[in-house]
């Protein structure tokens, strides 16, 4: 008992010892946080440059979710915000209100994927209305079966399978189908770990699922892609290249690092951006992810020099933007 | 004797030694689909991750390349938030459960007590978590460190070691603590040369069921800030310079396995499962090396006892 005591005594004095530490040791540490959307890119950039950096300087990246992520962005806990939105109106007040500043980085595209089971033999193109018709909230409950979606389809149910409330994807994608972000019927199976619903839409002939286009590309053998009618009327299939020269709309979307202004005055954040840049394209595309044009990035480092902060999206959440109206429109800040 | 009742009798035996019969025939039954479930888990995880598991494996940091990724910073992380609810919990619990058993008078509010810490084993784990996420991370100001998860799975299994104290203290023959008292020896006499001594055996066995609980938790260590990407280690514990203890760890940023795996398993590329069953096994291994300390412990304990 004895020792028992005295190792809680032990750990007392510790933990206020180290508190005091803490601070100091987390220095040299540059912290990430985030959409699991941005996860990927971002990890293969934190990988590669601490291996460059021969671990002098360290960097760490967590999944929060966009919103999670703007949440201790804004609270000043994180660095660098990984975001699959750009960010919203509510976010911004509450950067503003604690005094935090940011750069809005794009570092690439992703194209939202709409699947359905390859043995679905009715679905060979989908348009946004007929998305709306079976994602929108009023269809809770009523829109079961695919002919109330298009009368030509046969009379089986649908099975949804989406993304999780919390996950930049949903946000996007409601905004995109329904016209209002996070405005979703509830009741189809959610999920923030993409695999499951793959699974999902692999095991039923009846269902369809939306979620970033690296699960599909991976997955190419048990999904089949439904091509989404663009405003031109066009029918599209997502892919590489129908990103890069603007046919995939609405769903294909930029994705960003935010970094805080006063972490970027500390040269470890300074070098881990400036290699992000540098490097973002080649790993976006290992990654399965579209990558800008080589003007994107250093545009991107050009602001930073210049020090324009903000956003050039007003907190609003836009659909349908494409490479060249996002650069035109970095260009303009 | 009649000749009737004898066999009477006779069919009776047979008929309840053919529900003894029933009986262990079922009760084995129950036994199999337990074990089979997880003999079938832990045989598949091992067939999944069984090419995974190489040396590189376990001195590897995570990485995008699912060859390469490896569970340093997640075994490593793991072990050390062990150590810290280790640290908090047994004490707390033991103490609170002797407090209960010896000391707390019987009355409503020792009742109250109670049956709230019967009910906190209950309470799901992201409570904890929210709990930890508002008190430790930001009220104490630990951050997203291991010392906050370490404290939060404390929290956590704090419950299971109360009860798991108590019922093994209850276990002790009244005789022994009133032979104790008779020859005049104070509460704490009892508890420290006799208590203690013979509950400890009980008390392991709950420890473990706590610990088994904490080291296979994601909700809470999430929700804390516990990172999905991490490749460096907490400072060392030991350092060349005096004092050479070190405690800095305390307040390292971490992941432990459960994120590593969970993080595995929802990637678009395949070849991470195998990563993530790989991660599994080895959880299993280290939860199973737990159980083993604490059964040699228990034994060696049980062999100093005399009654």
């Amino acid at each position: 008992m004895v020792s028992q005591k005295l190792k809680l005594t032990v750990l007392a004095c510790a933990l206020g010892i180290t508190a005091a530490g803490g601070a100091l040791a987390q220095a040299n540490v540059v912290k990430i946080d985030g959409s699991s959307t941005v996860y990927p890119i971002t990890e293969a950039v934190a990988e590669e440059f601490q291996k460059s950096e021969k671990n002098a300087i360290k960097v760490t990246v967590g999944i929060s979710g966009t919103g999670g992520g703007f949440k201790k962005f804004c609270r000043g806990e994180i660095d660098i915000s990984d975001a699959s939105r750009p960010i919203l109106k509510k976010e911004m007040e509450a950067c503003t209100a604690a005094g935090i500043k940011y750069f809005e980085l794009p570092v690439a595209f992703d194209a939202l994927t709409v699947v359905i089971n390859p043995k679905n033999s009715f679905i060979k193109q989908m348009t946004v209305a007929e998305l709306k018709k079976l994602w929108e909230p009023t269809a809770q409950g009523k829109v079961m079966r695919w002919n109330q979606v298009n009368p030509a389809w046969p009379d089986q149910p649908v099975k949804l399978f989406g993304a999780g409330a919390d996950s930049g994807t949903f946000d996007y994608f409601t905004e995109a189908i329904v016209g209002k972000s996070k405005s979703s019927r509830g009741d189809y199976t959610a999920s923030e770990d993409d695999n499951v619903l793959v699974q999902g839409v692999t095991q039923d002939v009846n269902a369809i699922g939306y979620f970033g286009f690296a699960y599909y590309a991976e997955n190419t053998g048990k999904l089949r892609s439904v091509p989404v009618v663009n405003p031109r009327g066009q029918a599209v299939a997502p892919s590489m290249e129908n990103v890069i020269n603007g046919s995939y709309e609405p769903l294909s979307r930029p994705i960003f690092i935010y970094v805080n202004e006063k972490s970027y005055l500390r040269p470890e954040v300074q070098k881990f951006v400036a290699y992000y840049m540098k490097h973002g394209a080649k790993m976006s595309r290992e990654v399965k992810y579209v990558p800008l044009p080589e003007k994107a990035y250093t545009g991107n480092l050009d602001h930073l020099k210049k020090g324009k902060l903000g956003t050039v999206f007003g907190g609003v959440a836009e659909v349908g933007i494409t490479i060249d109206e996002l650069l035109t429109r970095e260009a303009k800040l | 004797m009649m000749p009737q009742e004898v066999s009477e009798i006779r069919m009776l035996i047979a008929r309840h030694k053919r529900w003894d019969v029933v009986f262990g025939i079922l009760g084995l039954v129950c036994l199999a689909l337990g074990l089979m479930t997880f003999v079938t888990l832990f045989v598949d995880m091992l067939l999944d991750g069984y090419n995974r598991l190489t040396p590189e494996f376990f001195t590897s940091f995570p990485s995008r390349r699912s060859g390469q990724a490896g569970i340093l910073s997640a075994w490593i992380g793991t072990t050390l938030v062990m150590l810290v609810t280790a640290v908090v919990a047994v004490p707390l619990g033991v103490a609170a459960g002797i407090y209960l058993e010896e000391y707390a008078p019987s009355n409503w509010v020792t009742h109250i007590i109670e049956i709230n810490i019967s009910n906190l084993a209950g309470v799901p784990s992201i409570v904890y978590g929210l709990l930890a996420l508002g008190l430790f991370v930001y009220e104490f100001g630990l951050g997203q460190s291991i010392a906050t998860a370490g404290l939060t799975l404390a929290l956590l299994i704090l419950p299971v070691v109360i009860v798991a104290t108590r019922e093994a203290i209850r276990a002790i023959p009244g005789a022994i603590r009133e032979a104790a008292y008779a020859l005049g020896a104070t509460k704490w006499q009892v508890v420290q040369g006799h208590i203690l001594p013979y509950s400890t055996g009980g008390i392991l066995t709950g420890v473990i069921i706590g610990m088994a609980r904490a080291i296979g938790e994601t909700a809470p260590i999430i929700t804390v800030g516990a990172l999905t990407f991490i490749a460096f280690l907490p400072p060392s514990p030991v350092g060349s310079e005096f004092p050479f203890l070190s405690f800095e760890w305390l307040m390292s940023p971490f992941t432990v396995m459960p994120i590593q795996i969970f993080n595995w398993t929802s990637r678009p590329d395949p070849a991470f499962q195998a990563n993530a069953a790989a991660a599994g096994f080895i959880l299993v291994f280290m939860t199973l090396a737990m159980n083993g300390l604490a059964i040699w412990l228990r034994l060696r304990i049980r062999r100093n006892i005399k009654w």
